[in-house]
């Protein structure tokens, strides 16, 4: 019976997120011109609940402090308080508001995500790009310790790193990016090599265009839709990564508001039946699931709707 | 037969080389220290005298490459020093968890594994119905999914009724029956998280396979679905899901940790975690080296044995 009652509530969740997907697709596609409606048509619900999430993702982040009924440090009440009016979803492992932590969450743990992403894409993609232009022993050098680099597994190696250098959020930031833009590198290095041996990029040569525009405006917009969808990839990897080891103790360190780390400070309430230490936990799914609806939808865009 | 085993010889010998490069790398990390070890350890207000006598206990006088040679060669013979954080032998640490993690990844692999292949093909042969979009759904989903969310949401269903036991305990005087048991909820929050990528991607090399013309030939002979795939597509498709089975093996040992850690599952990854807070440098180094070999070694033996699946993997660049 228990289960039923389970059952029944996922399967209107999962009805509810398609008619919101479909919503938003509807909205976005009045809203939008052009090339962007164009694509949005054939943008299937999926895409379109994902799309929403990443927007209120977004726009909680951007406004924690506005939203928040309470400050992200602020101790207001008992420890482990149930949901009530005042603090809607009860308190936490220190007696602060778990609405407003998790509020605060979005900001923190999704913006270093997005950050280290960022730095790791930069790194790998220009390194792969270069590589694969260049050649010769630079792309000998740069292969070979990518690979070695590969061959320990990141989570292993990023405790490793951890132990070593101590953990702050930069050098969090750092240590992540480093092990991730291997993975980017790859990928960059992959399909550079395909367009590098293509007529166009002989021609511009033999016109004089120097590395830096080579790379810039011959070879990287022709590489952007693959990259593009693995940003939302890496983007996945990285946050699972920095929310895992905010979960082990080594990641992002109180008193910041972290999704990973609430999970573990609250988790003891699990197992007596309550379901609050599930929600922050349930927010990094949400949105990696969200960001994977619209990569795959991206995915089958570029390839050219092929199964 | 001779190239295959030219073939392997070469890759055992990558294998080693591989392991080699990245012992230098795990030993050579803590090199990377502004100071050094002794410093880092025992913190800025220590006295030069401690410093100093820290440094000779730990045998930092000697140069780097010495002290290498010695780490690598004690580690060789199962002898990984001494931990910082309570003067134990690291050996006495990690003998019992390396059993325990093993156990558990094996564990995991016997329910994953079968069940992933059969998912992956039952999807594969019903693709684009309700059971293949709804299969494809679920592995998205779980993909996305940490690892210690799908652990509270089992222990959240299962354990809190007290059905199974929140809490993995094993000791040496457990029985095996009893282990099982016990733990049940971590072998099955490590299904999950794998089961999800082995099934898909058994699903793409088989419906890779199935558009090939031997396949249509078959198909117009008037063989049955289920013999076209068991006799004609599986074989060929060997390769890439052996593969994909090893990579997940893989992945499992390093996912171990965080479960390990949900489940106060007395195993190598939790030692690790504990030592990385407590910068314990020889443990996390002992725990990484152990890690990344059997990373490596698995990779090694996919690699293998997909080049004996298909003896046309022996020729390739």
């Amino acid at each position: 019976m228990h289960t039923l009652i389970t059952l029944f509530w996922v399967a209107v969740a999962i009805a509810l997120a398609m008619g919101a997907g479909w919503l938003f697709l509807a909205a976005a596609r009045r809203l939008t011109r052009g090339g962007v409606a164009r694509a949005l048509r054939g943008a299937p619900v999926s895409a379109g609940f994902g799309m929403l999430v990443i927007l209120i993702y977004v726009l909680v982040a951007l406004f924690a402090h506005l939203i928040a009924p309470f400050g992200e440090r602020q101790v207001v009440g008992a420890q482990f308080l149930p949901w009530d009016g005042t603090y809607l979803l009860g308190t936490d492992n220190l007696g602060r508001d778990m609405l407003t932590r998790l509020i605060y969450g979005a900001r923190n743990t999704v913006g270093i995500a997005f950050a280290t992403t960022v730095l790791a894409f930069s790194v790998g993609a220009m390194l792969g790009l270069l590589a694969a232009t260049v050649g010769g022993w630079l792309d000998q050098v740069l292969s070979r310790i990518v690979d070695i680099l590969m061959a320990i597994p990141s989570l292993i190696f990023s405790l490793l790193l951890l132990t070593i250098f101590g953990t702050s959020v930069v050098t969090l930031i750092l240590v992540i990016a480093t092990i991730d833009s291997t993975r980017v590198f790859r990928l960059a290095r992959s399909v550079a090599q395909n367009i590098v041996v293509m007529d166009y990029i002989e021609a511009a040569r033999l016109r004089g265009e120097g590395l830096w525009r080579l790379i810039t405006r011959e070879i990287l917009p022709n590489a952007l839709a693959p990259l593009v969808a693995e940003f939302g990839l890496r983007f996945c990897f990285v946050f699972l990564m920095i929310s895992a080891l905010s979960f082990l103790g080594v990641g992002i360190q109180p008193p910041t508001a972290d999704w990973g780390s609430m999970v573990r400070d609250n988790a003891a309430l699990i197992t007596f039946g309550d379901v609050t230490p599930l929600l922050p936990a349930g927010a990094i799914a949400l949105l990696t699931v969200a960001v994977n609806f619209v990569v795959d939808w991206m995915l089958h865009r570029a390839s050219g709707l092929k199964e | 037969m001779s190239d295959i085993w030219i073939m392997i010889a070469k890759r055992l010998a990558l294998g080693a080389l591989t392991l080699l490069v990245i012992s230098v790398i795990i030993f050579s990390a803590t090199e990377l220290l502004p100071g050094d070890l002794a410093q880092a350890v025992l913190g800025q207000s220590a006295t030069p005298e401690t410093v100093a006598a820290f440094r000779r206990e730990l045998g930092l006088d000697l140069p780097a490459y010495q002290r290498y040679v010695n780490w690598l060669f004690g580690a060789l013979q199962g002898d990984f020093g001494t931990s910082l954080a309570n003067k134990r032998p690291i050996a006495d640490l990690i003998s019992l968890r390396l059993g325990n993690t093993l156990f558990l990844a094996v564990y995991a692999a016997f329910i994953a594994v079968p069940l992933s292949l059969t998912l992956g093909i039952l999807a594969a042969l019903f693709r684009n119905t309700v059971f293949d979009r709804a299969a494809n759904a679920m592995a998205l989903t779980s993909i996305s999914f940490p690892e210690f969310f799908v652990a509270y949401i089992l222990i959240f269903f299962l354990a809190q009724s007290g059905l199974f036991p929140s809490m993995a305990r094993v000791d040496p005087s457990t029985g095996f029956t009893e282990a099982l048991y016990h733990t049940f909820l971590p072998a099955l929050t490590l299904t999950l998280v794998v089961t999800a990528h082995m099934m898909r991607m058994t699903r793409a090399a088989i419906i890779n396979l199935l558009a090939s013309p031997y396949i249509e030939m078959a198909r117009l002979k008037g063989m049955k679905p289920m013999r076209v795939i068991w006799r004609h597509a599986v074989p060929n498709a060997l390769a890439p899901i052996i593969t994909v089975v090893a990579l997940n093996l893989a992945y499992l040992i390093t996912g171990v940790v965080v479960v390990e850690v949900v489940f106060v599952y007395p195993g190598l990854g939790q030692l690790m975690v504990d030592s990385v807070s407590k910068r314990d440098f020889p443990v996390v180094q002992a725990v990484a080296l152990i890690f990344a070999a059997a990373y490596v070694l698995l990779n090694l033996l996919a690699d293998v044995l997909s080049t004996l699946s298909n003896p046309r993997l022996v020729h390739r660049k």
